[in-house]
């Protein structure tokens, strides 16, 4: 007895589990059952799943009878006529949706030609077998599946245009690539899922070669006079918000500028971190702003207070509490003013940021290269070929042969004979244009039907001894940018609690000198350096010799004061790290008593 | 210099080591020997190390290192004839924690040399040592609920094999303290319960199929196995104790990987020693190398107060002397409290301690203090 769920529910016992399901497979097809349900039996498990839940990703495939496709000729000439449209193949019964469970039942064939009696169905094309982000990368049933993969990954982080009306949105983070293209290079994909409209990329001139070891290690060098033409630049925008709060009893946040002679106290920075306020406190849109700039002054009503001060209007000082930018340069893109569902005020500010390719951008092409940029290397120092063309970008050899992306090659000399023919190259996954066409194309053209071309070094101008495969590729810049990443910091903010220096790059935090990093200093031996490393939240307490704790100097009277041993204690400076102070402070907590006892080095 | 103006400046085992290889190479000439001399002394003077270098952090540091490397939970002899031990980091974490358990405890067993060829010798001796269980040498164990009792049926095929017979079977029942009546019939053998109560004829059950009937304790799996002139016997389990007093055995050979054992029958020099040889297996079948004075080190650290104690917090870290290194390891809550119970005084002679109140460490440049002399005016 085999049980039978519904939806994940048991509903009951069958006796012969594959007849059943067998009968709702064909009950589905004669549009007896609704085409959303699914079959899966499992054999280990002994259970049958019949599943019609919303939420399950299916995929539509020919059903196969008896070896035969049920789409036959007949049907086909009918679609090329218009007389059937997709709906009604799979009322016919020709095409129907599997889900992942009952394809794990299901015997697919990739061709046509492949069908044998086992089969019960065949893909609708066999480029199916990849996702619409998989399928974008050309030629690649040449590269390893994991490239594949890595390629599918990094296309979804590729700059484009993500959307039209990005002018009207209000997105965290999102950048507009200024000229995408079109690849050379496509799929059949792209005109399906209409990535031809919205493209991530553009095509580049790429010599696979070394340029003085700096595009090692998966770095690339960039064509600095390329960059200044335009390629591979974007924008970057970045919004702020602020809202006007209300408290309890008309303490309400305005936004204005905040003024130290009208009692706000506190300001977030120099007084030229103010300027490009207006009148209303709002800064003004095309506005430049550097690190630190104030976008929208806003003044608070204070944290804290004390009884009777509450009641006096005139007495109460005001906190500002501005937003300000982190540190970033960039122009003030759109200006937004409304209100939040409880009636606040509320200033929506967009910052643009150009961003043009620098040491340290990444950039992939379609097959899983992924690499960052090491060098700009200026149009006149790059390598050039004897027609004149500078390649836009030097990749490294040494990516190809252990990630075994032939399929980048491929694309390359496709490129080439694109770019060169004046049209695009077909690079659909198992019926793209042979690699023998193209380099026969290629030839014709008048290159080498390798792709290799001899080149020119660009500093000394002498022919370089070898032969150095060039071609165009589609390349594409990612979202992840240096700009966005690197952080130093000398001095800055630290923790209330500890004295410590902050955490992360948002909080201009240090960077840590770990357990680690510690030990390799001990055993070096290098006790004093280890001193200086960590004393961050260094102090010099006031130490009552007598009792061993610490205690505090009345500087009217230049004396010490001991709260237990009272005025006039023997009181000596001692260093020490503020997270101990907080330690010893911690254990008076836990009445513990963590006497000092002092005594001078010997 | 003359061979016996070192004697002062070199250890024992060294002056003594050199000593011997001159003889033995029989040189005679008084210059050769003195260079030798010289270049001894050199060699020992440069593998000195420095006072306040933190050979411990370096130690930790070299062990740590290529223990990132190892694979976890290995079992490369998978199926094979080998025995399964523990390897890689768990086998790592057993010998440095000093866990009192080990996972796989196993033993090497030499046979002295008349016999350690003998195979049938080898084949008798193996079977002997084996643990024998009486569920080991029954066919069935039923419960019969109708006449309240246990029916065991015995495999005489097994019981040739482990050569047991019937009476060693009845002797060892007797002798195990069971309470039931015994009866015998046949290849059957019935325990028969006293009370009528189902829960007991289930425990009587579980207590007759455990009735220890030869071996020794504790060997659950002998493997002989043909070693180049030799035959070694590998066991799963270990006792020490009880094999070595097996006259055929070579007592000086025969070894187990239990550390505790090691130390309880042969003394805390045998752990200690036990230990480094442990750690350097682990390493060495990992294809790791490091150097032995780390691991000596180590083994120093666990064993020098007389018992096998781990690094961690209830061992060598959990015995620091200082109040705020042991706080700052784990448990901070446990130490600071007996620290004031107790009235402890920190001496602030570690590294964990000066650190956290941010004062030079006593080790390495911090080792050392300039003192001024106090200069009297005339």
């Amino acid at each position: 007895m085999t049980e039978v769920c519904f939806n994940g529910v048991i509903v009951g016992t069958v006796k012969n589990a594959e007849e059943f399901s067998n009968n709702l497979k064909k009950l589905r097809r004669n549009n007896q059952l609704t085409n959303k349900l699914n079959v899966h039996y499992d054999k280990k498990a002994d259970s049958l799943q019949v599943l019609t839940e919303a939420g399950r990703a299916r995929r539509p495939l020919i059903i196969v009878e008896n070896g035969k496709s049920k789409l036959n000729d007949e049907l086909i000439e009918k679609l090329k006529s218009r007389a059937l449209k997709w709906n009604d193949l799979v009322k016919l019964g020709v095409i129907e949706y599997l889900d992942a469970e009952e394809e794990e039942d299901s015997y697919i064939a990739l061709n046509e030609k492949d069908l044998n009696e086992k089969h019960t169905h065949l893909e609708i094309i066999n480029a199916g077998i990849l996702g619409s982000q998989a399928g974008l990368a050309p030629f690649s049933n040449h590269n390893s599946t994991g490239r594949v993969m890595l390629a599918a990954k990094m296309i979804t982080q590729g700059l484009g245009i993500y959307t039209t009306n990005f002018n009207l949105r209000i997105d965290s983070d999102v950048s507009i690539m200024h000229y995408p293209q079109k690849p050379v290079v496509d799929t059949m994909i792209y005109k399906n899922v209409k990535y031809d409209s919205h493209p991530i990329g553009q095509n580049v001139v790429i010599a696979i070669m070394t340029n003085e070891g700096y595009n090692m290690d998966d770095a690339i060098v960039l064509n600095k006079d390329s960059v200044g033409l335009g390629l591979f630049r974007s924008t970057f925008f970045k919004p702020y918000i602020c809202e006007e709060l209300r408290y309890s009893g008309e303490k309400d946040e305005i936004t204005r500028l905040p003024d130290p002679d009208k009692g706000v106290s506190r300001l977030r920075g120099m007084e030229e971190d103010y300027a490009k306020l207006e009148d209303d406190g709002i800064i003004y849109p095309e506005a430049k702003i550097h690190p630190n700039s104030v976008l929208v002054g806003k003044v608070s009503p204070p944290r804290f207070l004390m009884g009777t001060e509450e009641f006096r209007m005139e007495m109460r000082e005001k906190n500002d509490s501005s937003i300000a930018c982190e540190r970033e340069d960039g122009k003030v893109d759109s200006v937004i003013l409304t209100e939040t569902e409880d009636g606040n005020k509320f200033v929506n500010i967009r910052i643009r940021q150009a961003r043009i390719p620098e040491i340290g951008d990444k950039f992939a092409t379609r097959h899983g290269q992924k690499g960052v940029i090491g060098m700009l290397v200026p149009k006149k120092d790059m390598p050039f070929t004897s027609t004149g063309v500078y390649p836009d970008i030097i990749f490294s050899p040494h990516s190809i042969p252990s990630r075994m992306t032939v399929g980048q090659l491929i694309e390359i000399i496709g490129g080439k004979v694109g770019a060169l023919g004046g049209r695009n190259v077909d690079g659909t996954i198992f019926s793209s244009e042979s690699e023998k066409d193209l380099r026969t194309q290629l030839h014709e053209l008048g290159f080498r039907e390798n792709g290799s071309e001899t080149l020119y070094d660009g500093k000394t101008g002498r022919m370089l001894n070898v032969r150095i495969f060039i071609g165009n590729v589609y390349y594409m810049r990612l979202k992840y940018m240096v700009s966005n990443k690197y952080h130093m910091r000398t001095r800055g903010p630290v923790q209330l609690l500890t004295r410590q220096p902050t955490e992360g790059r948002s909080k201009d935090g240090g960077l840590r000198l770990g357990e680690m990093e510690k030990d390799v200093l001990v055993a070096h031996g290098a006790a004093l350096l280890l001193k200086e490393r960590f004393d961050s939240d260094k102090e010099i307490m006031p130490v009552c010799s007598k009792c061993g704790m610490i205690s505090y100097i009345n500087y009217y009277r230049n004396k010490g004061v001991c709260s237990i041993c009272g005025e006039d204690a023997p009181v000596t400076f001692i260093e020490m790290s503020y997270a101990f102070k907080l330690l010893l402070d911690e254990l008076k907590s836990l009445c513990i008593y963590p006497k000092l006892n002092i005594k001078y080095k010997d | 210099m003359k061979i016996e103006e070192s004697e002062k400046l070199l250890p024992k085992s060294v002056f003594d080591e050199m000593k011997a290889k001159i003889k033995e190479y029989k040189i005679s000439s008084d210059k050769t020997i003195s260079k030798i001399t010289e270049e001894t002394i050199k060699a020992y003077e440069k593998s000195l190390i420095c006072p306040a270098e933190s050979i411990g952090i370096i130690s930790a540091q070299s062990i740590g290192e290529p223990g990132t490397q190892m694979t976890l939970n290995t079992k490369h002899f998978a199926g094979v004839s080998e025995m399964n031990v523990t390897q890689g980091l768990p086998r790592i974490i057993e010998i440095f924690g000093a866990r009192k358990q080990s996972s796989t405890p196993s033993m090497k067993i030499y046979i002295k040399a008349p016999h350690n060829n003998n195979e049938k010798f080898i084949r008798q001796f193996s079977a002997n040592i084996l643990e024998t269980l009486l569920k080991d040498l029954s066919k069935e164990i039923n419960v019969d609920l109708i006449n309240f009792r246990v029916e065991i049926v015995l495999d005489l095929n097994e019981m040739r094999n482990m050569n047991v017979s019937m009476e060693k079977i009845l002797k060892q029942i007797s002798l195990s303290k069971i309470k039931a009546e015994i009866k015998e019939e046949g290849d059957k053998i019935y325990f028969v319960s006293k009370n009528n109560e189902v829960n007991d004829l289930f425990k009587l059950k579980v207590q007759a199929s455990e009735i220890f009937i030869s071996g020794i304790k504790n060997i659950t799996q002998v493997l002989p196995q043909k070693k180049i002139s030799e035959f070694v016997i590998l066991t799963a389990g270990s006792n020490l104790k009880k094999i070595l007093i097996i006259p055929e055995v070579d007592i000086q050979r025969t070894i187990t990987n239990d550390i505790f054992e090691i130390s309880n029958v042969l003394g805390i020099e045998a752990a200690r020693t036990a230990i480094i040889e442990e750690g350097m297996n682990v390493f060495n079948e990992q294809g790791l190398s490091i150097d032995v004075r780390h691991l000596m080190l180590m083994a120093d650290v666990m064993t020098h107060d007389g018992i096998v104690k781990g690094i961690g917090r209830y061992g060598v870290s959990g015995q620091k002397s200082s109040v705020l290194a042991r706080a700052s390891f784990e448990v901070a809550l446990k130490h600071l409290f007996s620290a004031a119970v107790h009235n402890e005084v920190d001496e602030l002679k570690g590294v964990v301690e000066n650190i956290m109140i941010n004062q030079p460490i006593p080790v390495g440049t911090g080792a050392y203090k300039l003192k001024l002399k106090e200069v009297k005016k005339k």
